[in-house]
């Protein structure tokens, strides 16, 4: 064997090994690297109340609802599989609408609403001018559609 | 590729190649940016931030393309002892850690109004950062090993270092997918694109611009560090006489 395929072999049994570790390394990170729970996280592992966390998910259609101070905020955050309802009191992102992605830092009170200490606006991977608005992208067939 | 391995060759290709590389990218590059400020309409929910991603696209990729491209350059240089490719590593490096700040920076001024926050530590984040501060750990390495006069420029610890690096990449790119994450899923899969085509067009011009650019900055340092070499070869030889 010439030194150049000895060291080419080298080279490639060494990038194996590190992919390998690599991989380990992220799936072991999988839960820990997480930005947030969603609903059914939450749901399937429990969250004690108290504690810190980031709620991750959708605001449900027609569930956001003011309250009579004018700051505070009602809505629900499902990921489909379970919905927990939560409160925010103060200024919320532009991009913060019903049917959109939410991320929410704050902790669980004793009855299972979540209490909103600060609010992200997750945006989607869709982009479309203004007329397109309502339409909808469809996974399947990679077309724009109009929504029901 | 060993053709190449002559300086003198590759000199010969590269010095007219720099300058078509270097005025086609910047032509692309201002056509695309103009055309993404001014012609294209705005996003139905972001309005006209949506437009920093005519930057912040092809930066995200030449950070990730750099990396790709130092890795490359690692292996040539520990398998095959090519001449140039720690030449063409060194010369990657400073241009690849521009765009990956260049990256941040227009993530973060994008993130502002559209998320709520400058910055958060989400998985795609906190791994892009981790890919600027690895730059920035291989410019170190590399210009240390050049000021020992290693061969090239490029001791054999910093290449290995640069290929231990290189599994950040699919973590950087597979990051929005495997964790939750604030940053939104990938939008152009090889599936197709959940960007209407209609905001999408400019992007596949300052893509392609800011690549030639990157080439034409990658080519003109190469030529940098050749000159350099031959002039201190020859005020060594010098001293010596």
């Amino acid at each position: 064997m010439k030194a150049k395929h000895q060291r080419l072999v080298l080279a490639l049994v060494a990038l194996m090994a590190l992919i390998g570790a690599g991989l380990l390394a992220v799936s072991a990170l999988k839960d820990e690297a997480a930005y947030f729970y969603t609903p059914n996280d939450v749901r399937i592992k429990g969250v004690a109340p108290g504690k810190s966390i980031r709620l991750g998910g959708m605001v449900v259609k027609g569930s956001i609802k003011r309250a009579a101070d004018g700051v505070t905020i009602r809505f629900d955050v499902t990921d489909g599989k379970a919905t927990v309802p939560a409160t925010f009191s103060g200024i919320a992102p532009d991009l913060f609408k019903e049917g959109s992605g939410v991320v929410a830092e704050g902790a669980f009170d004793g009855s299972g609403a979540f209490v909103a200490t600060n609010l992200l606006a997750k945006h989607d991977e869709r982009y479309m001018p203004r007329e397109l608005e309502g339409m909808r992208y469809d996974e399947s067939t990679h077309e724009m559609k109009a929504e029901r | 590729m060993h053709r190449f391995a002559n300086p003198t060759r590759f000199l010969k290709i590269a010095r007219p190649l720099t300058g078509w590389l270097f005025w086609a990218g910047l032509f692309l590059l201002v056509a695309g940016a103009l055309c993404g400020l001014f012609v294209t309409p705005a996003d139905y929910l972001q309005g006209d931030t949506v437009r920093i991603l005519y930057i912040h696209v092809p930066a995200a990729w030449l950070g990730m393309g750099g990396w790709t491209g130092i890795a490359v350059a690692a292996i040539m240089q520990l398998v095959w002892r090519h001449p140039l490719a720690a030449v063409g590593g060194r010369a990657i490096a400073a241009p690849g850690a521009l765009f990956t700040a260049l990256c941040l920076m227009t993530g973060s001024i994008w993130g502002r109004p559209t998320w709520g926050t400058w910055w958060e530590w989400d998985g795609r984040m906190t791994s892009m950062l981790v890919l600027f501060f690895l730059y920035l750990g291989y410019i170190a390495l590399a210009e240390a090993s050049a000021k020992q006069g290693q061969q090239g420029g490029v001791s054999s610890v910093t290449a290995i270092f640069a290929l231990v690096g290189a599994i950040n990449i699919p973590i950087i790119n597979r990051s929005v997918v495997w964790w939750n994450s604030l940053h939104q899923g990938p939008s152009i899969t090889l599936r197709g694109s959940s960007i209407d085509g209609s905001l999408l067009w400019p992007l596949g011009l300052t893509l392609l611009g800011f690549t030639l650019l990157f080439a034409a900055i990658v080519l003109m340092r190469m030529r940098a560090i050749l000159a350099r070499n031959k002039v201190e070869a020859r005020m060594q030889r010098m001293a010596r006489g």
